[in-house]
């Protein structure tokens, strides 16, 4: 049994992620407890939103990676919040542009790559310029504050669990059953784990990464409207540390780099974990620049130790 | 037509360069005399030697997604410590540089994806920029400020450097040996261990070769805008990449070209001067030099095409 849970690649994102939280508990001494765990549910289901989409793409094999992720969230997030302009009731024709703009981001990344052959590194740089282009002149500096409603309820709670993380378990759920229990999952992994042996087995390949390209591009919409609502207004650069972020967990949470594997519960662990770590290193008091090399060092001491614990067995 | 691009890779680079060099002198006559040209190329010098520095990571089938934040970094070293205590400044310059080898040994040695560490490193080397300098300041060396902006006769700076970077690092990974075993890494790195070589080596070399590219990146930039900022150069991660491949390189295989490498940098920098031309909107800048990118790469793939079919 214990050998069971060990050996799941997931389990070390969540000890990592234990392991900053009694971090920071004994810094304060046990004081807020519930509300850094709060915290972290709220602050980590942005991160494992992306992150899921993240991992999606990254799954489909070497090379593929979507670096536009930061700028579809800020381009969902400045038409969202244009089109709702605070009045209330709007929350669910905010969330049908926010999902739009995803899916024509999503189909513009995939163009790039499929017609004109652009490796994903390429396709998708290039085209989150012309994203952010499209955010800031359609924001042109302006901080609409999102419905009432919708702020409420991006900020509220539910039975104790933060709202926000509940849409998060819920797309969880979800990319967890596509790739258990559907075809279309099944068809992502052994497109990831060798093209030519899927495509040659009748699998729709094109299909599959287009579906992909497009589903990491909603994702990345969804949580821009989350978190733009959360905040209380959207911001231009209100994706960036997403971009980091987003591959980060995928990767501390045990999900293969060269493809072929996904794993969703340890997303949500490594989700968990960069936020904890954050918080670990702002209660020390640490100046910007310090806190910055800190998380960049700890990432790459994780990647480190995944390697070598890959290498032994 | 297209066999003879096919061929000849070198082509593309060259042309796409020549047409939005016209393209720019026909919307700006008085931009085609020396001074014009100088003020056109003056910052492609820092974004050339950062696409030399990213191609020697392309070389051997990696990416660096912290070369801006790294040039940023030496940015801010030059600008303080090279100017106030030259030794310190040239000791941490050398210590940049031996990281950067560093990196290639860590990466190799656990076999890390680049993609993941490179982005961490981003994350180091922006908060120690950050910390050396808070906010945007610093001087640069006046022996840096003179070679930037030395006056030569008949043709500018910008243009005798961008030739010079060409020819070295042409001499250097084209035809001596060390460097076409380092592009053997790129094309089949087993094959190059079998023959005898010390892989883990030839990758902290080229890594080092990197960060030697990316000091003088940061220095030369430094040199032009005279004081520096720990965010100076973060858009070079990009426009590194984008030149390298412009320039006909491929991100596997160890297919690489030094000269087509600089002249993709020159098109990018000769891009920005244009779209500056073209009078646009502030708010389409961005999204303009992405448009520009996805045009030529576009081109790019008109002409090798044939070539893949045929391969």
């Amino acid at each position: 049994m214990l050998s069971t849970v060990i050996s799941r690649p997931w389990i070390w994102s969540w000890v990592a992620a234990a392991a900053a939280f009694v971090m920071v508990m004994a810094l304060t001494q046990g004081r807020g407890a519930s509300e850094l765990a709060y915290a972290a549910l709220s602050f980590g289901a942005f991160a494992a939103i992306v992150g899921l989409g993240q991992m999606l793409v990254i799954t489909l094999g070497p090379g593929n990676v979507d670096l536009s992720i930061p700028a579809v969230m800020t381009l969902a997030g400045t038409l969202s919040l244009k089109a709702m302009g605070s009045d209330p009731n709007t929350a669910a024709l905010g969330l049908l542009i926010a999902i739009a703009a995803g899916v024509g981001a999503g189909l513009a990344n995939f163009a790039l790559i499929y017609l004109l052959r652009l490796p994903p590194i390429i396709a998708t740089l290039s085209a989150s310029l012309v994203f952010q282009s499209i955010a800031i002149w359609s924001n042109r500096g302006l901080r609409i504050k999102p419905p009432a409603g919708l702020a409420d309820f991006a900020t509220g709670r539910t039975v104790g669990i933060p709202n926000v993380a509940l849409v998060g378990i819920v797309l969880s759920i979800i990319v967890w059953l596509v790739l258990e229990r559907a075809t279309f999952g099944r068809w992502l992994l052994a497109s990831g784990q060798n093209l030519r042996a899927a495509r040659l087995a009748g699998i729709p390949v094109e299909l599959v990464r287009a579906t992909t390209y497009v589903t990491v591009a909603v994702l990345a919409s969804i949580a821009g409207y989350l978190l733009a609502s959360f905040s209380g207004g959207a911001a231009l650069n209100m994706g960036q540390e997403y971009l980091l972020t987003s591959i980060a967990v995928v990767v501390i949470g045990g999900t293969s780099i060269a493809g072929g594997f996904s794993n969703v519960p340890g997303v949500w662990g490594a989700s968990l974990f960069m936020f904890l770590v954050v918080s670990m290193l702002n209660s020390y008091g640490l100046g910007a620049g310090v806190r910055m090399m800190l998380t960049g060092l700890i990432i790459i001491g994780i990647v480190v130790a995944a390697s070598t614990r890959r290498i032994r067995t | 037509m297209t066999r003879l691009f096919a061929r000849h890779r070198i082509l593309l680079p060259i042309l796409s360069l020549a047409v939005l060099l016209a393209a720019t002198f026909y919307m700006q006559p008085r931009a085609m005399s020396y001074f014009g040209v100088n003020l056109l190329f003056n910052l492609a010098v820092p974004i050339a030697l950062a696409t030399v520095a990213q191609m020697m990571i392309i070389m051997v089938n990696d990416i660096d997604l912290s070369l801006g934040a790294f040039v940023s970094l030496v940015a801010c070293v030059t600008a303080t410590f090279l100017h106030d205590t030259p030794v310190l400044g040239v000791l941490i310059l050398a210590g940049l540089i031996a990281a950067y080898a560093g990196l290639g040994v860590l990466i190799h040695r656990f076999e890390l994806p680049a993609i993941v560490v490179t982005l961490g490193m981003s994350f180091v080397w922006g908060g120690i920029a950050l910390s050396i300098l808070p906010s945007p300041g610093g001087t640069a060396p006046p022996w840096i400020r003179s070679l930037m902006t030395v006056k030569p006769s008949l043709v500018p700076m910008a243009v005798v450097a961008a030739v010079l970077i060409a020819a070295v690092t042409h001499f250097l990974i084209i035809r001596t040996g060390i460097g076409t075993v380092l592009r053997g890494v790129g094309g089949n790195a087993a094959s190059v261990a079998r023959a005898g070589w010390p892989v883990l080596r030839l990758k902290a070399l080229a890594y080092a070769l990197a960060g030697l590219f990316g000091v003088l990146a940061g220095m030369a930039l430094v040199g032009l805008t005279t004081s520096a900022d720990a965010n100076i150069a973060l858009r070079y991660t990009l426009l590194s990449i984008a030149g390298v491949i412009l320039g006909g390189g491929e991100f596997i295989g160890g297919k690489v070209s030094p000269v087509g490498a600089v002249i993709g940098a020159l098109t990018l920098a000769l891009a920005a001067s244009f779209l500056s031309f073209l009078r646009l909107s502030p708010d389409w800048q961005i999204g303009a030099q992405g448009a520009i990118l996805i045009l030529v790469l576009t081109a790019r793939l008109i002409f090798t095409r044939r070539d893949g079919q045929e391969g």
